[in-house]
């Protein structure tokens, strides 16, 4: 793997290495001294474009837990209008011998761009473009997912027949674009959920089914997981694109409320990417339930990233031991 | 003055004949032009041998941006028209939005003096519609109407006159002079923060989308607007299916509605973008493959009815960063006339020969602009403005080989059919054997 920029652009077979190898080094975690040598003498730079502290250190522990050196930099209040120039950084950051760089950036198919446009030679990882993919994102859902749900299948297993509902605000979400990828390619059947003006043209022709109401698809998908997704209540008013009438109204439609919570099958999970809106989206007794692995997914968030990084760096050696 | 004898050309309705330029004019056609070569005496002429070449009337841009005043270092009057000389061109018209706005009479006079000076092709500059292109208040479209550079072609193009009355003004207003108000239809409202179609690709690439019906509800608008005030209305490059359908359904109301469509609308797909190459930001955005049948059926049935460029120069370090960032437009002045070759001449299916490219890329829009001497048959006694093409040439686009000051190209390293091979304007040779003839060879 040379880079990754997006869940599409996974095969079953690498999705599959990848969870794989983030068990391996989930293993290690528990052990009394964490640290593994594998990317010693490496460095792996954090160039965050836009603001979020949680990733960011994630990438972080990960890095750091491989024996990397971390850079981090951030190009705050920088914006694409500006005319923050993605280029320069990237050279700066190539003359400064990075050997891997991960990439947070408001514009969609900025990764791509530095990957592909002869800038930078390091490996590119995607920490979140625009309203595009958030890869390790949908890896370490699909990681937390498959540890509960296939508790049994071991290494080499996918997440075949599991059903996924995922609901919310789909439009502005590159949380929900790369779970619709990866989940479909681990062979989980996916539906998405949300009012018409929160999915984007185009959606009818994705992998997975689509529909705007809740109810009907609880009880019908009986689904193994669901995932909320957090929606802005500025998105509410004209001016922030008037996707929604009220709170209200949209946590009466779409929030995961106590009858929600009620109706949904006894083992499912409750995923959230966080951060959440706790009574817009999500009710607090289903957010703090014993179903729910919303705290959980952030740390298995960092054993996905050391194997992103260890792939990507020192991958073609095979699985550290 | 030299004179030139061509020889042996294939007019755009299939005739070989001679033409000798002398004068400024088309001479004389047929037998007589050698005739006449011989009998000129003291001039010198000189000979083209243009058997297997086909001559068209100099081709006519309707829409161009030249960037001078303000951004000279994409693009100026002199490097743009030079380019339009390579491309075949003897004729531009200037588009607005420059720094300052061509929204006076001082403005326009400026840029049409420019290109007089460069001697490259007639610069036939556009008039801002609105003050500044702010949407707000009418520019003095009488003063510019009036001035040196006679304008006859308004348009706040780059943005949409989108107040319906400031519109319906306008569209009477120029009436008074025989003008138009070239509209850039886009719905400001349901493309805000736009970067690309709205579609299958868009959701896929997480890019905000600009949808087909921005353009056409403008569209349909203003097609009514001109109805009710009797006006006309010209569509710059228009881009959806649905477009074709409403400018069709005007003409056959008897609206006075002239549309346009550019090469690479003509030629490429949103699909282009899945790289997240910024050559291939362009506003309207490249759209489906079904609307680009519908804009190649409606420029064959002549519902569009002319080809215009939208050339857009930009310097590199506009493009050279993340989609999001970079600047929209594609140059296209030296590419156009193999563009419309490939996706309407080559294409066997349809029935459109050089006689339509002629009548779409010059005789057509020199009437919507009201150019006189521009866009008018080879015939003996015609000003002498023409282009003579290698229709069985074929090259490959280097962006670092094209004469435009800028490199934004979204044919680079692509194959394209048929070859500028010469163009003259007012009897003179711009362009001889592929090549722009600079400083005292012209
Ligand atoms: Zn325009």
């Amino acid at each position: 793997m040379r880079h990754l920029l997006s869940a599409a652009d996974l095969s079953r077979e690498e999705a599959i290495t990848i969870l794989d190898t983030a068990a391996t080094m989930a293993a290690t975690q528990s052990r009394a001294i964490k640290k593994l040598p594998a990317l010693r003498g490496l460095t792996v730079v954090n160039l965050f474009f836009e603001d979020s502290t949680r990733t960011r250190i994630s990438f972080e522990a990960a890095a750091k837990r491989l024996s990397a050196d971390v850079i981090n930099f951030a190009a705050k209040g920088s914006s694409v209008s500006k005319g923050e120039s993605l280029k320069d950084t990237a050279q700066t950051l190539q003359a400064m011998g990075a050997d891997a760089v991960v990439i947070r950036h408001s514009a969609s198919g900025a990764p791509h761009r530095l990957a592909t446009s002869g800038w930078i030679d390091a490996p590119v990882v995607n920490a979140g473009d625009g309203m595009h993919q958030h890869p390790t994102q949908a890896l370490l859902d699909a990681f937390t997912m498959r540890r509960h749900l296939m508790p049994e299948a071991g290494t080499g297993a996918g997440l075949d027949g599991k059903r996924v509902v995922i609901v919310g605000d789909v439009l502005h979400s590159r949380v929900a674009r790369s779970n619709v990828d990866l989940l479909h390619t681990l062979g989980a059947e996916v539906t998405l959920v949300a009012p018409p003006t929160l999915l984007p043209i185009g959606a009818s022709t994705w992998p997975c089914r689509i529909s705007y109401d809740l109810d009907t698809t609880i009880a019908e998908q009986a689904p193994d997981a669901i995932m909320m997704l957090r929606v802005q209540r500025e998105r509410m008013s004209s001016a922030g694109g008037g996707f929604f009438p009220s709170a209200a109204e949209y946590s009466r439609r779409y929030g995961l409320d106590a009858a929600r919570f009620e109706a949904l099958p006894g083992h499912a999970l409750i995923m959230h990417p966080g951060p959440m809106n706790r009574g817009l989206e999500i009710s607090a007794r289903a957010a703090d339930s014993d179903r729910s692995t919303i705290v959980e997914q952030v740390g298995n968030g960092v054993a996905v990233r050391m194997a992103v990084l260890y792939l990507v760096l020192a991958g073609n050696e095979g699985t550290p031991s | 003055m030299t004179d030139y004898l061509i020889t042996g050309a294939q007019l755009p309705e299939g005739s070989i004949t001679d033409l000798l330029l002398a004068d400024g004019r088309i001479a004389a056609t047929g037998a007589d032009a050698a005739d006449m070569a011989g009998a000129r005496a003291g001039a010198q002429v000189h000979r083209i041998d243009a058997h297997g070449l086909v001559a068209l009337p100099g081709l006519v841009d309707l829409h161009t941006h030249l960037r001078e005043p303000g951004r000279e270092d994409a693009e100026t009057v002199a490097s743009g028209t030079r380019a339009a000389a390579v491309g075949g061109y003897t004729c531009v018209h200037a588009m607005a939005n420059t720094t300052p706005v061509a929204d006076t009479a001082g403005v326009v006079e400026q840029v049409w003096r420019l290109g007089e000076d460069a001697g490259w092709a007639q610069v036939r500059p556009v008039g801002a519609v609105t003050v500044g292109l702010a949407g707000e208040q009418l520019a003095e479209l009488g003063a510019m109407a009036s001035s040196a550079a006679r304008v006859r072609v308004f348009s706040d193009d780059g943005l949409c006159v989108h107040d319906p009355v400031l519109m319906r003004r306008a569209l009477e207003y120029v009436k008074a002079f025989d003008g138009v108000v070239a509209q850039h239809a886009q719905e400001p409202r349901l493309t805000a923060g736009a970067l690309m179609h709205e579609g299958i690709v868009s959701a896929e690439l997480g890019l905000t989308g600009w949808p087909a019906v921005a353009e056409e509800a403008i569209i349909a608008r203003d097609v009514l607007l001109a109805e009710h005030v009797g006006s006309r209305v010209h569509i710059c490059h228009l881009s959806t299916a649905g477009s074709v359908d409403i400018v069709r359904w005007a003409k056959a109301r008897g609206i006075q509605v002239t549309a346009e469509v550019t090469p690479h609308h003509l030629m490429l797909t949103d699909e282009a973008i899945r790289g997240y190459d910024p050559q291939f930001k362009v506003n309207p955005p490249l759209r489906t493959a079904e609307d680009v049948q519908a804009v190649r059926d409606g420029l064959e049935d002549g519902t569009i009815d002319i080809v215009a460029t939208d050339h857009a120069p930009h310097p590199s370090e506009d493009k050279d960063c993340e989609f999001a960032a970079a600047a929209m437009g594609m140059t296209g002045l030296e590419t156009a006339l193999s563009v419309v070759t490939e996706a309407m001449v080559a294409d066997d299916s349809r029935d459109f020969g050089w006689q339509d490219l002629a009548r779409t890329m010059s005789a057509t829009p020199a009437r919507i602009g009201r150019v006189t001497g521009q866009g008018r048959p080879l015939a003996a006694g015609e000003p002498a403005h023409l282009t003579l093409v290698d229709p069985s040439a074929r090259w490959t686009v280097d962006p670092a080989g094209l004469r435009t000051a800028s490199e934004n190209t979204p044919f680079a390293a692509r194959e394209l059919p048929a070859r500028v091979m010469a163009t003259f304007y007012r009897g003179v040779a711009t362009v001889l054997d592929g090549q722009p003839q600079d400083g005292s060879t012209r």
